[in-house]
């Protein structure tokens, strides 16, 4: 298993290069998710907001 | 019947489409990714001359091959929006760079980190490698000009003047290895003659470029989601949306 990671010497390279592969990827899943979330978070507060000024108008 | 093309070219449409696209895209960039891995790891042989480095094609050739498809499809699009005025198209225009940027800084990271060992060296001001360099500069450029206009419409057009002037910058990357032939090698992969490559270290670099694709597909559309709901908050079907608690 070990020389499974050695990778004949050029362990440094070859996991450099997938380790940076997999944070870059992993990174905008999380980040584009992210996006999502607090955008979904904004949109219901809008919403909420709009519906209770539909009751005050038809309350006053 | 008459099919309805432009069904899907209304944001609302779009957004529900894209929605059930979304998981059939991820679960395919999981699986193409897990078996490129699995033959680029453990099936391909070690190569007689670079022995296990070259292993760091599987990445670095799908990164840039996208990293060049990306900024492409992300000129036509906004050459249509800017053409056509429909904004769905400069949406997913504006959806597109991140995920370019990323692979295009992958392509330069994973392909420093082969050049030391195999050239000696992390960088060389080679015509490849400099291209490439600047089509990153192109991705931020585009990206941070949209930033800068408020008003997205104008950032749209604005971005499509990037995007188009900046697509000439994909031949000359292509190209850069026969034009001028410096440090980078040529084009080993080629649709007319026969593979110069093991045909198991071809079928792992390819898949992976395929789990790459599914991958960027899906990405662009969340984002290109966000991106219309961002924009169309005002609507009355986002505000329906909200009705039904956005879930779907």
């Amino acid at each position: 298993m070990s020389d499974f990671f050695s990778m004949g010497g050029y362990g440094l390279y070859v996991w450099g290069s997938y380790l940076v592969a997999i944070v870059c990827i992993a990174g905008e899943v999380i980040l584009v998710f992210n996006r999502r979330r607090t955008l979904m978070k904004h949109l219901s507060l809008i919403h909420q907001s709009n519906k209770q000024e539909k009751i005050n108008e038809t309350a006053s | 019947m008459a099919i309805n093309w432009f069904k899907y070219s209304s944001p609302a449409s779009f957004y529900f489409l894209a929605g059930k696209m979304i998981p059939l895209f991820s679960i395919a960039a999981i699986v193409l990714g897990a078996a490129g891995l699995y033959i680029g790891f453990f099936v391909a042989p070690t190569d007689f001359q670079q022995g296990e480095a070259y292993r760091i094609i599987f990445i670095h050739v799908p990164a840039a091959w996208l990293s060049m498809f990306l900024y492409v499809i992300m000129a036509i699009w906004s050459g249509i929006g800017l053409a056509f005025n429909t904004r769905l198209s400069s949406m997913v225009a504006t959806a597109i760079a991140p995920t370019g940027a990323m692979f295009t800084f992958l392509a330069l990271w994973t392909g420093a980190l082969w050049g030391k060992p195999m050239w000696g060296t992390w960088w060389v001001w080679d015509a490849r490698l400099t291209s490439e360099l600047i089509l990153l500069f192109l991705y931020i450029g585009f990206m941070s000009l949209q930033a800068a206009i408020d008003d997205p419409r104008r950032a749209d057009k604005a971005g499509a003047m990037i995007a188009l002037v900046g697509v000439v910058n994909i031949p000359i990357i292509y190209f850069s290895v026969k034009w001028w032939n410096t440090l980078h090698q040529g084009a080993t992969v080629s649709l007319t003659q026969s593979p110069k490559m093991a045909t198991t270290m071809l079928t792992g670099m390819l898949i992976m470029s395929l789990a790459c694709w599914m991958y960027a597909i899906a990405v662009i559309l969340i984002r290109t989601r966000a991106i219309i709901l961002e924009r169309e908050r005002h609507t009355a079907w986002v505000g329906e949306l909200q009705l039904q608690g956005a879930t779907r």
